[in-house]
């Protein structure tokens, strides 16, 4: 952890340290000072105060887990924005880059004031976070009332750039939206006509559900029911025999971590996936292949990355972040390097001036992000448009079997810029 | 809903319910009898799941070896925490036992973390238990989950033997009611409370062990059991085993049918039972009465 020195008058104050008095003698000397300094800089000219902001480090704050069930996320990106900082000579636009982190502990009850530690405390120049969606919010909320630059390297609030969407705000992930919506044009497109969808109550899940139906029922589709039990709940018995009842053609569920595991297991334990195949986002294999064994071979997931990729791009993305950290990258480490990559742009177009905002702002809106992915553009409300992968299980590998849609935009509903 | 989706529905609530009974058991007995409100029984739930997770490799197809042999694993440690932490809680108040325990759920996690890491594990389910049972065209049920069911039902039993038909048994009831007079007669209660504690850990263990396979292990497993178990609790009335037995049976089904007829609002069908029960009886069905 590390953090700024702060110029508090301290409680107990001994003559050495700054008493009132002392306060006042010293200010007057540091307004003499800069007196003569501003007389100096009319003489020599404007361009001196410039570069002394241009040489100063960058302050980059990272609000991530640490601890708790998303510790090894919040690593992962904090490794892939290092990455790409490494890889850059350790500069961005040209600039030096420290680093404030606070551990956000996947808390929304505590991300206002844990976010107010980076903005108020440390003054960061840049946000960096964070994985748990409620956490974002309130990191964006902060951002937007304080005018913040803030780029989102993984949470999927639809709200983040949809109705909170702001010009400081920036997402290098995905929405919930995305890879449901795309999911929902497999399912209609493989001829499935009547769905159900099952997920936890709660805003990352209702958005996913709500994304699947928008896609499969403009595919022809129907959805007919939407399951869903209170997070984390992981009781599923009674909700599985609620879809052999209704005998549906597919099943979509979102869910994450042990849920995940577990649900995926009970499925193929009650029999279902032989008469009805289970489809989800990526979410519902990824990193927990290992756990789920046997049950989630052969199924079908969509997102904005998969293993085997194969390009030079993403070959040479992994290698490199595997001799680095000694282990595989996954999409959490590609969303950090990508999100080192946008604030990289909008330096370079600012001139490494990350206070010159609008130049800053338009270089991130029109770069064009060389994702190990594949690139990216952001869309108007600052999101990726990317390209969503149909991915199957095979092994411990989540392998691309080719692109469900190209270039899919969020609509950013009510997104007022 | 058609009766033989029904009648499906009435098994997922027993077994359900029965899960519930062997977590609750341990801890409606260490709260009734010892006094202790242990917020750490989670943990020990955790600890079992791990257990399995852990012993697993080493004993493969041999599942009921596995078990005892985590059952005496849990007992030792059940000891152990009795000894170091526990004994020194019981003539404190409540507040003390609730900041001592909460603190255990906190280092039971770290230790987890560092021992078995932050990830989610899978633990296989015996090839011998691995099979299903068609019911209906499309759904079959694991076997598995009917072996769970058959075990919980056999521990309610030999705990219900074991407390009301043995001398050791009468040794506990006695010293639930009235700690001093026990002591009186002759009887080592530290000695007493040391098994009884241990028998409670050794229940929550066994769940956590019963239940890896099919709920996987991951961390903060135990928080979310702790709860519904304190519901189950309390409806039962504190310190009942039977009572515990009805109650958990009650959850399952109202949480069950809950989440088919009520999805909107499946998260409080379980304790609008409890406060519509609490209203009625507030010493919760069978209070003290074993």
């Amino acid at each position: 952890m590390q953090s700024t020195p702060r110029h508090l008058p301290h409680p107990f104050c001994r003559p050495p340290c700054s008493s009132p008095g002392h306060q006042s003698s010293r200010t007057l000397l540091t307004l003499a000072l800069q007196g003569a300094l501003l007389s100096l800089g009319i003489g020599i000219g404007l361009g001196t105060q410039a570069s002394a902001a241009e040489t100063a480090p960058i302050k980059v704050g990272f609000m991530l887990p640490a601890t708790g069930t998303y510790a090894n996320l919040g690593n992962m990106i904090e490794n892939g924005f290092k990455l790409y900082v490494a890889e850059q000579g350790g500069k961005l636009g040209g600039r030096e880059i420290t680093y404030f982190k606070v551990d956000d502990e996947s808390d929304p009850a505590k991300a206002t004031d844990n976010v107010n530690k980076l903005v108020k405390r440390d003054q960061v120049d840049v946000l960096v976070g964070t994985v748990h969606s409620g956490v974002a919010l309130a990191m964006a909320k902060v951002a937007r009332e304080t005018n913040t630059l803030m780029i989102v390297p993984n949470a999927g609030a639809d709200l983040i750039t949809g109705a909170m969407c702001a010009k400081n705000i920036f997402r290098t992930s995905f929405t919930n939206w995305q890879p449901a919506y795309a999911m929902g044009k497999v399912a209609a497109d493989k001829g499935h006509k009547k769905a159900i969808t099952i997920t936890w109550n709660y805003a990352a899940g209702n958005e996913s559900a709500k994304g699947f139906a928008e896609g499969f029922e403009k595919g022809g589709g129907k959805v007919a029911q939407n399951l869903n039990l209170p997070f984390p709940n992981v009781e599923f018995q009674a909700l599985l025999t609620e879809i052999a009842a209704q005998k549906p053609d597919a099943v979509y569920a979102f869910f994450a971590g042990g849920g995940a595991v577990k649900f995926v297991k009970d499925y193929v334990a009650a029999g279902l996936n032989k008469t009805i195949p289970l489809y989800g986002p990526g979410f519902l294999t990824d990193g927990t292949l290992e756990a789920q064994g046997a049950a989630a071979q052969g199924m079908l997931t969509t997102l904005h990355y998969a293993d085997n990729l194969n390009t030079p791009r993403d070959n040479a993305f992994r290698l490199n972040f595997a001799k680095t950290y000694k282990t595989n990258a996954d999409v959490y480490a590609v969303q950090g390097y990508d999100t080192a990559q946008l604030l990289a742009s909008g330096l370079k177009a600012a001139g490494g001036d990350i206070r010159n905002r609008e130049p800053l702002v338009a270089g991130m809106e029109k770069t064009l992000v060389d994702s190990p992915r594949g690139p990216f553009k952001l869309s108007p409300s600052h999101n990726p448009m990317q390209d969503i992968y149909i991915r199957q299980v095979n092994g411990k590998l989540n392998e691309n079997k080719g692109i469900a849609i190209k270039a899919l935009a969020d609509p950013g509903r009510g997104c007022k810029m | 809903m058609e009766l033989s989706t029904f009648f499906v529905q009435c098994l997922n609530a027993v077994q359900y319910g029965l899960l519930l009974f062997l977590v609750a058991s341990g801890l409606t007995l260490i709260f009734g009898i010892m006094g202790v409100i242990n917020l750490a029984h989670g943990s020990f739930y955790m600890l079992g799941a791990y257990l399995a997770f852990g012993l697993s490799p080493l004993f493969g197809n041999q599942f009921l070896l596995q078990l005892a042999a985590g059952v005496v694993l849990s007992v030792a440690i059940g000891f152990l925490l009795e000894w170091v932490f526990f004994s020194y809680l019981y003539q404190r108040n409540h507040l003390q036992q609730v900041l001592m325990t909460y603190s255990l759920i906190l280092v039971f996690e770290e230790i987890r973390s560092l021992v078995a890491g932050n990830e989610v594990h899978g633990v296989a389910i015996p090839d011998w238990l691995s099979g299903g049972i068609r019911l209906g065209d499309v759904m079959t049920y694991p076997v598995y989950n009917l072996f769970a069911s058959a075990s919980c039902l056999v521990v309610a039993l030999a705990l219900y033997y074991v407390v009301n038909r043995t001398r050791l048994g009468m040794m506990i009831r006695a010293g639930a009611s009235n700690r001093d007079m026990v002591r009186g007669l002759g009887i080592d209660i530290r000695l007493l409370y040391r098994i009884v504690f241990a028998a409670g850990v050794a229940l929550a263990a066994l769940a956590g062990m019963i239940a890896a396979p099919v709920s996987s292990v991951y961390p903060g497993m135990g928080g979310q059991i702790l709860i519904i178990c304190f519901v189950v609790v309390v409806i039962g009335g504190i310190g009942s085993i039977s009572g515990a037995l009805i109650a958990a049976l009650l959850v399952g089904f109202v949480d069950t049918f809950g989440k088919v007829l009520f999805a909107q609002y499946s998260g409080v069908s379980v304790y609008l039972l409890m406060a519509a029960i609490l209203l009625w009886r507030p010493e919760g069905l069978r209070n003290r009465g074993f």
